[in-house]
Formats: C-alpha cells, sequence, structure tokens
C-alpha cells in the first residue's frame, strides 16, 4: 500500500516528467484499433487485387461461346484441342495461388469451425470454390470418366468468387470501421495535457498523471482534463460534447465540472476527484462499450437460426446436386455440380447474423455522441416498444429547486419593501423556500438587512425583527396565530396555489404586506420533449409527491393529461407496477438515487442529469445533461435503431431465402433461367456490405427533440 | 437406372446423413479446466474458432478465461458472454482476460458477435 509520503515521492517524479513527448500523444487503446482496421482492410485489399489480377486471364479462356472475350481466338482461327487443352491447365495452375493466398482465410477458418463440429461462412465459400477447382481438375485430368460434353472445367468460379468475396470482405471492413467510430470520438475528446500546481508552481503533466486531490488549473479556451469541483474562479463550460446539452453552463466556487468538457472565458481552480477510469469520461466509454458487446433480444432468435443455416445450405446443396443429376436436361453432372456450388456460394450468413450487432453499434454510438448512454441492447429494443413513460415531476420535469416567482404587495405597501423585509426576514433560516426568497430578492437587486430576534415556528414560518419592524413570513396559520387580518390578499393567495406555487403572507408591524410566492419552475425544454413523446404515441404520465392542485397546475403547463399525485416516493415502484399490467412497456424517468426503486421496477428506467456519476445500477438509460430531450432522444433513437435493425434482418432473410433456390435452378423448369455462380458470388459478397451500410445510416439519424430545440 | 446414378444418391444421402450427425448431433466432452491456487483458468485461442471451445468448471470457484485471437479476420474480435452480461474485444495477439464466478450449475454460452463462432462453459458442481 502506498503511504502519504510516497504519494509525495511519487508526485514530484511525475512532476519531474519531460514534456518533450506531448503533442505526439494519442489514445493507445483507439489508436490501436483503428491500426488494426486499416491492416485488415489493406491485407483484403491485396489479396483481392491478386485474385482480381489472375481472374482476368482465367476468364478469357472460359467462355468460347462469347468469341471477343475468347482468348484464343486472338491468336488463332480455330483453337486446337491441345491448346485449349493447355490454356486450361495454366488456369488451374494460375487458380492454387489465388486460392492459397486470396482465399486462405476461408479454408483456415473452415478447418477451424470443423475441428470443432461447426461451420460458417468460411465454410461455405471454401466448400463452393475448392468444389468447382477439384470438378474441373478431375475434368482436365481423367475427362472420361464424365459423361459427354460435361467435362469442361470451370476455374474462373473459384478465382472470381474468391476476388469478389474477399473484395466484399474489404468494404465491410471499412465500413465496420465508421460504425464504431462513436468510442473513438469520445477517446478523442480526452485532454492530453494538465496544469496543475505542485509546490505552488504550475506544471504541465500528462492529463493521465492527475491525481485525485490535485489542484488543476484551466485557462480560457483549455479542456478541462479530470472530474472535479471548483475551489477558485469561475467561468462558463461547453459541456456539449459528454452531455449533449448545447448550451454553455456557468460554474462559480463549489460546482462540479467534467474532464474532456471544454473552458470557454474565464480561469478557474479545480481540486481533481476523480481520474482515470473513474471518470465521467471513462465511465461513459466503458458502458458504450458494453453495450456494443451485448445481445438485443431479437438477435437471440437470430442465434437460433444461424446455428442450423451453414449445415442446411449444405444439405440443400447436396439434394440440389441430386435432384439435377436424376432429373436435369442433359448434360445433367455438368448442371448438378454448377448449381450445387452456386448454392454453396449465395448463401450469406453472415448478413443474417451481422443485421442486428451492426444496427445496434451504430445506434448506441448515436445515443453516446447526445449524451444517451444505453446501458445493453434489451434497454434499446424495449425502448423502442415503450407505451407510457412516467415522469417524476421535481428534478426532472422541473428543476426541482424553488425560485421565487410572485411578489405582490398589498395596499400601502410596494414591491421593493415587500421584498426586503421578506427576504431580509427569511436570510438565517435553512428553509428551502426561505433560501429561494432571499436568492431572488438577490437576483432583482435587493439590499438584505441582518435581522434580530430570529425565530423559526415549525410548520408555521419565521418570526423576526428588521430595522425595528417585527416580519412574520409564513402560512396561514402563521397569520392566524397572530391575529393579522389576511382578507385583502387572500384571493391573490388561493390564485397562486392554483398556478402551483407556494404562496408565503409577509406581515409587517401586524399588518398584511403582502405575499410572496416560490415555485419549483419547469425546465426550459421540458414541453418540447414531452411533446415529441406525446406525438410519437406515447402517453406521458407525470407522478408525484405533490399535492393534487400543485401537480395539475404543473401537468397542464407542460401539457400532461394524467398526473399521479400525493404518491410517497415508496409508492413509486408499486405505481410503475401497475401501469405495466396486461404486459405494456412502461419507462420511468427519475433521478438514479430517490427514484430507483421505481426505476428498476419499470420495463426502462432513465436517469436523469447524473453529472459525473454515470454507471447507475438501476438504470437502464442514463442521461448526462438534465434535460428530458435526452429520454425523447433515446426513444426517438432505439425505435430508429430497431427499424434499422429489423430491414437488415427482413432484407438479409428475403435474400437468403429467395436467392438460394433460384441458384438451386428453381427458375429453370418454368423460365430456363439459371444463376451463374459468379453472379451468385456477386450478390453474396454485396449483401454484407448492404447489411453494415444500412446500419452506418443511422449515423446520418436526425431527432425531432434536438431538431426543434434548435429551430425554438 | 445405372449403377452409377445409384451410386451417387447413396453417397449424397450419407453425405446429408453425415452432416446431420457431425453438426447437429454430435455431443463432445469438453475440456476440464485444472484449478490452481483456487483460480480455474484456461487460454482459449481464437482462429476461425474457439480452441478449446467447450470448458467444464466447478461451481462456485473464481474462473478465468484468457483469450488469445491468433487471426486478424474482423468477426472474432469481439467475444460475447449474453447470460453473464459480458463482453471483450480481442486485439490480435493480445491475452484478454474474462472473469467470473459461477455461482450455479449450467451452460454459459459465448460467441463472437455475429454468432458465428461459439462456444460453451459448462458448470458442474
Amino acid at each position: 500500500m502506498m503511504t502519504v509520503s510516497d504519494l509525495t515521492i511519487e508526485k514530484n517524479k511525475r512532476a519531474a516528467t519531460p514534456l518533450h513527448s506531448l503533442n505526439n500523444l494519442a489514445d493507445p487503446e483507439t489508436d490501436q484499433e483503428a491500426q488494426a482496421i486499416a491492416k485488415e482492410y489493406r491485407s483484403l485489399v491485396r489479396k483481392f487485387w491478386f485474385a482480381a489480377a489472375i481472374s482476368i486471364p482465367v476468364m478469357l479462356v472460359a467462355y468460347p461461346e462469347v468469341p471477343w472475350l475468347y482468348l484464343p481466338n486472338l491468336f488463332v482461327q480455330e483453337a486446337s484441342q491441345t491448346l485449349v487443352r493447355w490454356l486450361y491447365v495454366l488456369s488451374g495452375l494460375a487458380t492454387l495461388p489465388v486460392m492459397l493466398y486470396s482465399g486462405r482465410q476461408f479454408f483456415t477458418g473452415a478447418w477451424g469451425a470443423l475441428k470443432r463440429h461447426s461451420a460458417d461462412m468460411n465454410t461455405l465459400i471454401a466448400l463452393g470454390t475448392s468444389a468447382a477447382w477439384i470438378y474441373s481438375t478431375i475434368a482436365l485430368i481423367i475427362p472420361g470418366i464424365f459423361p459427354e460434353g460435361t467435362a469442361t472445367p470451370f476455374y474462373d468460379v473459384t478465382a472470381i468468387v474468391t476476388a469478389l468475396v474477399v473484395l466484399g470482405q474489404a468494404l465491410e471492413v471499412r465500413a465496420k470501421g465508421q460504425t464504431s467510430q462513436a468510442i473513438r470520438k469520445l477517446l478523442d475528446l480526452q485532454a492530453k495535457t494538465a496544469r496543475v500546481l505542485r509546490d505552488g508552481q504550475e506544471v504541465q503533466i500528462l492529463a493521465e498523471e492527475v491525481l485525485v486531490g490535485d489542484v488543476v488549473v484551466v485557462r480560457p479556451g483549455e479542456k478541462i482534463p479530470v472530474d472535479g469541483e471548483i475551489i477558485k474562479g469561475y467561468s462558463t463550460v461547453d459541456e456539449s460534447l459528454v452531455t449533449g446539452e448545447s448550451l454553455p453552463i456557468d460554474k462559480k466556487v463549489g460546482d462540479e465540472v467534467v474532464g474532456a468538457t471544454l473552458n470557454t472565458t474565464g480561469t478557474f481552480n479545480f481540486r481533481a476527484t476523480k481520474v482515470g477510469k473513474d471518470t465521467a469520461l471513462a465511465q461513459i466509454v466503458k458502458m458504450v462499450q458494453d453495450a456494443m458487446g451485448s445481445k438485443a433480444p431479437i438477435a437471440r432468435l437470430v442465434d437460433v437460426v444461424s446455428s442450423y443455416f451453414v449445415p442446411a445450405v449444405m444439405i440443400i446443396s447436396i439434394l440440389t446436386f441430386m435432384v439435377w443429376f436424376n432429373f436435369g436436361p442433359s448434360p445433367a453432372l455438368a448442371f448438378a455440380i454448377v448449381t450445387a456450388v452456386t448454392v454453396l456460394i449465395i448463401a450469406c450468413p453472415c448478413a443474417v447474423g451481422m443485421a442486428v450487432p451492426m444496427s445496434l453499434v451504430a445506434g448506441v454510438g448515436k445515443g453516446a455522441e447526445h449524451g444517451v448512454l444505453i446501458r445493453n441492447g434489451e434497454a434499446l429494443q424495449t425502448a423502442s416498444q415503450l407505451k407510457i413513460v412516467v415522469l417524476d415531476k421535481t428534478g426532472t420535469i422541473t428543476k426541482g429547486k424553488p425560485e421565487l416567482t410572485d411578489t405582490v404587495p398589498a395596499a400601502g405597501f410596494d414591491t421593493e419593501t415587500l421584498l426586503h423585509y421578506a427576504a431580509s426576514a427569511d436570510q438565517p433560516s435553512e428553509h428551502p423556500l426561505a433560501q429561494a426568497i432571499v436568492q431572488g430578492a438577490r437576483n432583482r437587486g435587493a439590499q438584505l438587512a441582518d435581522p434580530t430576534n430570529f425565530e423559526a415556528v415549525p410548520g408555521h414560518g419565521v418570526e423576526t425583527l428588521v430595522a425595528g419592524r417585527k416580519v412574520l413570513v409564513g402560512n396561514a396559520k402563521l397569520m392566524a396565530r397572530y391575529s393579522i387580518n389576511t382578507a385583502e390578499i387572500n384571493g391573490e393567495v388561493e390564485r397562486l396555489q392554483g398556478e402551483g406555487k407556494t404562496a408565503m403572507f409577509v406581515a409587517i408591524d401586524g399588518k398584511a404586506a403582502g405575499v410572496v410566492a416560490v415555485a419549483d419552475t419547469i425546465k426550459d425544454d421540458s414541453v418540447q420533449a414531452i411533446r415529441v413523446m406525446q406525438e410519437a404515441g406515447i402517453e406521458v404520465i407525470m407522478i408525484t409527491g405533490d399535492n393534487e392542485r400543485t401537480a395539475q397546475a404543473i401537468a397542464r403547463q407542460v401539457g400532461i393529461r394524467r398526473v399521479l399525485a400525493e404518491v410517497l416516493p415508496q409508492d413509486k415502484a408499486q405505481e410503475v407496477h401497475l401501469l405495466k399490467k396486461g404486459g405494456i412497456k412502461v419507462g420511468m424517468v427519475g433521478d438514479g438515487i430517490n427514484d430507483a426503486p421505481a426505476l428498476a421496477e419499470a420495463s426502462v428506467g432513465f436517469a436523469i442529469g447524473t453529472g459525473t456519476d454515470v454507471a447507475i445500477e438501476a438504470a437502464d438509460i442514463t442521461l448526462m445533461s438534465g434535460s428530458l430531450k435526452g429520454v425523447a432522444y433515446a426513444i426517438e433513437i432505439s425505435k430508429a435503431t430497431m427499424r434499422n435493425a429489423k430491414q437488415s434482418l427482413a432484407g438479409a432473410f428475403a435474400y437468403n431465402t429467395l436467392g438460394i433456390p433460384v441458384a438451386a435452378g428453381l427458375l429453370f423448369p418454368i423460365f430456363g433461367l439459371l444463376l451463374s455462380p459468379l453472379i451468385a458470388g456477386a450478390a453474396m459478397a454485396a449483401s454484407s456490405v448492404t447489411v453494415v451500410t444500412n446500419a452506418n445510416r443511422l449515423r446520418f439519424f436526425k431527432a425531432k427533440s434536438f431538431a426543434k430545440a434548435a429551430i425554438n | 437406372m445405372d449403377i452409377t446414378t445409384i451410386f451417387v444418391n447413396i453417397l449424397g444421402l450419407a453425405l446429408i446423413a453425415l452432416i446431420v450427425w457431425y453438426f447437429w448431433l454430435f455431443r463432445r466432452e469438453g475440456v476440464q479446466v485444472a484449478e490452481v491456487a483456487g483460480l480455474q483458468e484456461v487460454t482459449i485461442k481464437v482462429k476461425g474458432g474457439y480452441d478449446p471451445d467447450v470448458i467444464v468448471v466447478k461451481k462456485g470457484k473464481p474462473v478465468r478465461l484468457n483469450f488469445l485471437r491468433q487471426e486478424s479476420a474482423m468477426c472474432s474480435e469481439m467475444v460475447i458472454f449474453d447470460k453473464i452480461q459480458k463482453s471483450a474485444k480481442l486485439p490480435e495477439g493480445e491475452t484478454v482476460a474474462i472473469e467470473f464466478t459461477p455461482q450455479e450449475n449450467g451452460e454459459i454460452p459465448f460467441q463472437c458477435q455475429m454468432g458465428m463462432l461459439r462456444g460453451k462453459v459448462i458448470v458442474a458442481g
């Protein structure tokens, strides 16, 4: 274990780290992955060009029926049997390195799978290309064993199919690299260096060397290196890259700052509270990675299918061969072998297997860009099916902090006087309502006096002396206790309460002086976010411990029709449980601490506005910003992702269920149509590229929840 | 029907039977993991599949599976344990450990992201 003195030594040692290489820093993990992708891509492209180069001459000797494409025609009038045979021998020899170099991974992959009693895409391609090669070679060496007209080699299938599938894989790798860009983008946000105070001196060190407790200095325009709390100075911080919140946020002493966010104009010092893997950004990256590696329930279904897929295709291929061999037109053997090979080549288990995971990776990444962290594929799939969303009122729809909203003086008093006395009287009180009045008065420029003989009367209010005058601030009970006539202002109080506000009487020297009201105000974008959800056909319900009247008042302002009021905190989970009756998917939005049981009970729990505490156990979806827009966005991106996954999945299933019978020659008896194995190879390569490309479309997804906000 | 046709048809049916048996019906013994100092540790080579792919461990003792990917094909770049909600990226040539302590008997399957490569951990008393 490290002692305090060790730590000091460690610190000094680190402070002395030379800074020469700071500019060349990049995150090793992301770099490594990008390099692996680039390396694999380059290798596949090389393999493709090699196969393509061989394919051209091989194809030129394969089609005597197409004179302008037939190589011997260039040299001789009538190619002799011997010349043709030798050209085929050369084709066969040239195709070998295509299989062994360009198609090597198919054979090693197939062998690896075979040893473990399984079969995959590699098995199909290896079988298809090698069957074509072996048949061609036997036909060339001992043509006599085959019936008349069937001993024609078709090495071009081996070469061209290998080239096409390898090209498909190369394109797929490149597209995949784009799909998983989200994590790389997140890691790129990290600050590389930090300025810390060591022995009163500012020293620049690597960001990962900042220790908890270090005082970090942040200048205008610099990135904040780790999470912490401001201890000196103030500034405005742009947190958009981490929280998705577009407006810069004012920060003062005592406020939390998040690593990887951008300081704008001020200079401040903060004490590091979380470093390394504990920072919000590191947790975000981990959560996104975990989610990308999880499974959506819909993918589990696919797993069952894909475990039977490849052997089933092999069986279909054999059956195809047998049907053509027994019942096909002459030359039956040639038709049988070509159709059997085409079936093996056209089948694409990859497209089926990749559909859901690729969309999931793209969707989860897109969410993270907007400060929406989806825990796993199951959360994403369920979020796309939500019918009801329950919003906790305090802190979710509203800011969660009361603010002074109204000051109504009685006859003979003016607003300034009323506010001056009420706020001065409330100054010593720690009650949140009193604090809201004091803060509100200060914001309005009121000068406050220090009260004497302050007394807080629990459940009533406060009584005190301000500049020698007796001031009472409190509810009707307090007024009754001192027999204050409030008849003149009772109407105002009722009106304010009807608006969901907490109204307090103020009396000065035994006379009613007016009313001050505070209310928990609605967050700026709550109305908009709720509307987006309602437009998507989701019923939005508000849940709160407040009384019915206050709750209804807030609900009206944000356009919510159904309110569950006077619900005790411990009963929220039960209410969510009741809503879930009949299998309805219910989302619950609240803070991660008080609402944890309700979040856990909901089909999808959304934890809102969590600052640097990212990994909230009870939450299926964590929203980095405090805005309800995140909920609307989460639902929108989930729907878009599931739609995308289903498109890909349906496409891949349709491709295989149509492609395989056509390849087997189902259209031949009716239309005389037979699919060339070359086209099958191209279709197979294109199908998996299409799946990845479709998933990549999600990167350009535009959400209503954010688009409208930008216009407003 | 001549002798060749009969032979070809019998061969075809035999191949189908072989495929059904080899890929679907065959049940294999798993590799029993040795326990060293309370830890059940095994290295799994990843190359066109998982080797070994059926691993037998004891309940209640920590398990460490060291995955070593020896290929650059993108298919196997991730291993997923859906049942225990774990996953890991497997950079080529690097050993990546997945650790867990199985609490009940049964099977814990693992696979690549696309579900093409598969393996399982069998937890026995």
